[in-house]
């Protein structure tokens, strides 16, 4: 049955009907060049994606994190973006990449996971809405050729399996779960090496979000797209948990304290 | 060449008018009413899976009486219009009087220039946030569309649930307890028959809740704030 002055479209999926009903606000880029010639010729393209975002399981679910400065070129575009979102009450992703249409999957994604769930009466399961992310990662596939590569770190709370799950991407749209923690951005590697140093299994939440503010700052450290705390102005990385009671922002002043103590640290043995 | 029978246009909208009602009158009644925090939907409904009564968005519900997949359509491309709309613009910008409308629209195309009309009547329910009043629609089969206060009812014998309400309706608006209590009475009164929590679907929009405020009210509350 068809109705007038009505959307119409069959399936759950929001992204299937922005993508078929309205191209133009959907992530896939209609009428645009598909691959460059000198692309083609280069091979595979460099990711720019100044950034740190990180994820990190312990005992009670999953944290994450990521800090705060957006970069064009040399210059600092944006000392306070928030680059972890909240997704819906059971999941969170944080991005690197192309900071619009980062943006732009972020509010598509929230929207893609609601719409299920208002549509079909039960929410989409963990597995579910991390393979949906894969799938819009591949749609932007195009956009990655023209430079706008989006690549998200996404963490669920799992409520069948009782706990916190990662999967991380790839332009592609392949989808890896990681069993422990990961970081990406230009400074994920920096991240990680900290985290493999430190990391445990079991950790409790405030000694995991206190690994998570360490691996940020030896990020921002060594990497130039990777913002620190910025004492003068107050900006510290954000950072949220999700665990079996939904998600929850870390507090600003629980922050602010974990990043004092880490400096501290830092400081004592420098001087 | 035979020639094809004449039906005037009237005849022809009073013979569909009467297929859709009779269509509606077979059902179970629905009742939205307003109370203090908001607005509570309660629907003679036994199945637990098959829903009456569903959220759209933020602060918007629905309800839908009569055949189940015709309405279960409405409710889809309900969800489909808020959800579109909040994505392009913002959260804020999705109103139940533009949802209303579009239903309003549609049925009353279907129902003018198909020959089976929509046998549905169906509810928009808002509740208002920052001070602003709440909004009830009552959207008919034929498109026309009606702003109710204090409380609607659609579906069943909708009009003599609607004089009993209007006969015990306080002068306040009443508490979450009260104005589950005389939904249920209504119900039970005009079906002849006692309802047990499991036959209920109750639901509310809830203005004090964070974010979305559509909540379904499980058997075990229901059964709590019936119990004596």
């Amino acid at each position: 049955m068809k109705l007038p002055y009505l959307p119409d479209h069959d399936g759950s999926s929001f992204f299937d009907f922005v993508s078929t009903h309205h191209p133009e606000l959907a992530l896939r880029s209609h009428g645009m060049a598909a691959v460059p010639d000198q692309v083609r010729a280069v091979g595979p393209v460099a990711v720019p994606s100044a950034t740190t975002v990180l994820a990190l399981k312990y005992q009670q679910g999953v944290v994450i994190a990521g800090d705060r400065r957006a970069t064009e070129g040399f210059q600092i575009a944006d000392r306070r973006i928030e680059k972890v979102f909240k997704i819906d009450d059971w999941s969170a992703m944080a991005i690197a990449g192309a900071a619009g249409p980062c943006i732009e999957m972020a509010k598509l994604f929230q929207t893609e996971l609601e719409h299920y769930e208002k549509l079909e009466g039960v929410p989409l399961s963990c597995e579910g809405k991390a393979n949906k992310l894969g799938q819009m990662v591949k749609a932007n596939l195009p956009m990655v050729f023209q430079g706008l590569v989006v690549m998200p770190l996404y963490v669920g709370y799992d409520v069948k399996r009782g706990e916190g799950r990662i999967f991380k991407y790839d332009i592609t749209g392949g989808r890896y779960e990681e069993s422990d923690y990961h970081a990406i951005g230009s400074g994920g590697k920096d991240a990680r090496n900290t985290m493999r140093e430190h990391f445990k299994r079991q950790l409790f939440e405030g000694d995991a979000i206190k690994l998570a503010l360490l691996a940020l700052y030896n990020a921002a450290d060594d990497d130039v797209g990777t913002g620190g705390p910025d004492l003068v102005r107050g900006i510290y990385p954000t950072a949220k948990v999700v665990t079996a009671q939904g998600i929850a922002d870390v507090s600003d002043d629980t922050l602010r304290a974990v990043c004092n103590d880490v400096m501290a640290a830092r400081r004592s043995r420098e001087t | 060449m035979p020639m094809p029978y004449y039906v005037s246009p009237e005849q022809m909208m009073q013979d569909k008018a009467e297929y859709a009602k009779k269509g509606i009158a077979k059902g179970r009644s629905i009742i939205a009413m307003e109370y203090v925090d908001g607005i509570l939907l309660t629907a003679d409904n036994p199945s637990a899976s098959l829903h009456k009564v569903s959220e759209i968005y933020d602060n918007i519900a629905f309800a839908g009486a009569g055949k189940y997949s015709e309405f279960e359509n409405l409710r889809k491309a309900g969800i489909r219009h808020a959800d579109l709309k909040g994505f392009m613009y913002s959260r804020e910008d999705v109103t139940g009087r533009s949802l209303a409308n579009g239903y309003s629209q549609s049925l009353g195309t279907v129902f003018s220039q198909e020959m089976k009309p929509l046998e549905v009547e169906i509810l928009v329910v808002q509740a208002g946030t920052n001070h602003h009043a709440n909004e009830i629609y009552r959207i008919s089969f034929d498109g026309s569309i009606i702003d109710e206060k204090n409380f609607a009812v659609i579906g069943g014998k909708s009009e003599a649930v609607q004089t009993l309400l209007k006969e015990k309706s306080p002068s306040q608006v009443p508490p979450l307890d009260a104005a589950l209590k005389l939904c249920v009475t209504a119900l039970e009164q005009t079906a002849n028959q006692k309802l047990p929590p499991e036959g209920l679907e109750v639901a509310v929009l809830d203005r004090t809740r964070a974010g979305r405020k559509f909540c379904r009210v499980s058997i075990a509350d229901v059964r709590l704030i019936l119990s004596p």
